[in-house]
């Protein structure tokens, strides 16, 4: 099957000589919810931005849908929606307005039924007469959905779509893209929420200073993410690791205060009960524990480090 | 062609112009008003015809074009900066829409009110001074070409420009100057013979004089210079607008 967007040797370099993408080549499934993950300035937005026809590819091609972003955008267009990451509205136009206008400009004939089942599943309904300026920023961010659905997009691009919005309101965008994926669109998203990535995608790609890292099933790289160290403060510190401790994954800090233990939490069993009854036999007692998840920032760096 | 979008950028700017109605027809109503009271009653009284013409007829012509080159470039520019400057235009390139499909829009709407406005203030003048019209379809092309070219011209300015003050460079510094310099008020015979000559590299001067020609039938210069200096100014900024979506400049990096 025909995939929905197709990047090939895809690079950007902007006037000022950043490289913001460097020989990308990406390939979302049609139907899936894509999580695009990367630390600021990665090249999420640009690539975002070059598919959607918002800045200009340096090199290379993009398909959407079959049809070439450049030389046959009129097609390529009509099937993407766009959700900017910026609250970018007008001031006062109604939302009514607003969105309407946004179907007229992607060419399809008014349809007043498809506006308003689009504001209603997005909870604007009660708001259609009000002016944009007078909305909240998350209610301006449900407008921003509303236009990009206006126009019934096969893929939709949603750029860092809940940067900036409460939690109830991040839970109804995630119902709504889920209802979205249901009805058989193509969904792309940024963010740099692992949470998000987690709870929304089919498949994640990681891409960093401009190349995409990885691209896997979630599941695989949440097995990936997953693993977790539960650091134990000595009461006196150790000189070496008891060899009564050698089963378990440990790792003394150099001043001997400090052990660390590191698991995974995607198994069944994470080893931790084990572990603190071997260390109440080999008689060490420990102040204080804590535990910490390797955050996406530190696994981007070591998947990048990999690389080089 | 996407008609359905050109259609839709069109009818959103006319509608920001009726709700900004008192800013868009009133405001240039009542300084054009102000001109013909000024000028036409106060100073007019005073001057003798000017080629059997009386002063405050003689004005009618120059103060419409006034407000059609200053409303069709604030109107153009303004339009299309405020997408830019709040990013809304965004959309507007995501779109399944050609550029000059953008540029007919968004020219169109800038182009209809000016001419709407010209109509208007050729209406309050006829409360001021006996109007004659010897060309009316001239006058009307001369109308339209001259609020289309200056739109396109405010569009150009839109997309150029990068701060509100830029915005207002144009149309303060020299589009204000060029139309009182142009004979709007005075017919180039009245100046001294070196000034007549320096008025000539003044275009809209041939602008002025066309329009002038449509309703009297007495012009500064040529009608065929005229109207050969508004396709020119046409051409030009239809090149300049083709350069801007070709290049993408300040719109599209």
């Amino acid at each position: 099957m025909q995939p929905a967007i197709h990047v090939s040797n895809l690079s950007k370099t902007y006037d000022s000589g950043f490289q913001a993408l460097k020989n990308i080549d990406l390939e979302v499934r049609r139907g899936e919810i894509f999580a695009l993950l990367g630390p600021n300035g990665a090249g999420k937005t640009t690539l975002i931005s070059i598919i959607c026809g918002l800045v200009n590819p340096s090199e290379g091609t993009v398909l959407a849908d079959g049809h070439d972003i450049v030389n046959d955008y009129r097609a390529a267009r009509e099937k993407i929606g766009l959700v900017p990451q910026e609250l970018t509205t007008d001031a006062f136009e109604t939302v009514w307005a607003t969105v309407s206008f946004s179907r007229g400009l992607f060419g399809k004939p008014a349809n007043p039924a498809h506006i308003e089942k689009v504001l209603k599943d997005l909870a604007l309904w009660d708001k259609r007469h009000n002016r944009l300026i007078t909305l909240s920023g998350g209610m301006k961010r449900r407008v921003l959905i509303a236009k990009a659905l206006s126009h019934e997009p096969q893929i939709l691009f949603l750029d860092e779509p809940t940067a900036g919005v409460d939690v109830e309101l991040r839970r109804d965008m995630w119902e709504v893209v889920r209802l979205l994926r249901e009805s058989g669109v193509t969904i792309i998203l940024t963010t740099h929420y692992i949470e998000e990535a987690e709870e929304m995608a089919d498949r994640i790609g990681v891409i960093s200073r401009g190349e995409i890292i990885l691209v896997e099933d979630k599941a695989e790289l949440m097995h990936k993410l997953g693993r977790k160290q539960l650091t134990l403060h000595l009461q006196y510190p150790l000189e070496r690791i008891p060899a009564t401790l050698g089963a378990h994954d440990l790792a003394l800090a150099e001043d001997g205060t400090e052990l660390t233990y590191t698991y995974d939490t995607q198994e069944e069993r994470t080893g931790i009960t084990g572990l603190l009854g071997d260390l109440n036999a080999a008689g060490i007692d420990f102040k204080d524990l804590h535990t910490r998840q390797s955050s996406l920032e530190e696994i981007f760096v070591n998947l990048v480090r990999e690389r080089q | 062609m996407n008609l359905q979008a050109v259609r839709s950028i069109y009818t959103f700017e006319m509608a920001r112009a009726r709700r900004t109605l008192l800013q868009s027809v009133v405001s240039p109503v009542i300084s054009t008003s102000l001109y013909f009271v000024v000028f036409g009653a106060a100073i007019g009284s005073r001057i003798s015809h000017i080629e059997g013409i009386s002063y405050g007829a003689f004005i009618v012509p120059g103060l419409i074009m006034l407000m059609l080159l200053t409303q069709s470039v604030s109107n153009a520019s303004f339009a299309i900066f405020f997408p830019r400057f709040s990013g809304t235009i965004y959309e507007l390139l995501s779109a399944p829409i050609a550029y000059y499909e953008i540029v007919i829009g968004y020219v169109g709407a800038a182009a209809t009110k000016s001419i709407v406005l010209g109509l208007i203030i050729l209406a309050t003048a006829g409360f001021f001074v006996p109007l004659e019209i010897a060309h009316p379809l001239w006058m009307l092309a001369f109308l339209v070409l001259t609020a289309v070219t200056f739109s396109l011209l405010g569009f150009i300015i839109g997309i150029w420009a990068d701060g509100f003050e830029k915005l207002q460079l144009v149309p303060l510094l020299i589009i204000t100057p060029l139309t009182f310099l142009g004979g709007s008020f005075y017919s180039v015979d009245m100046l001294p013979p070196v000034w007549q000559t320096v008025t000539l590299f003044n275009p809209v001067v041939y602008l002025v004089s066309g329009f002038r020609w449509s309703f009297y039938g007495i012009s500064d210069v040529s009608v065929t210079a005229s109207l050969l200096m508004i396709l020119v100014f046409l051409t030009l900024c239809l090149g300049l607008v083709a350069w801007i979506f070709k290049t993408g400049y300040r719109i599209k990096p």
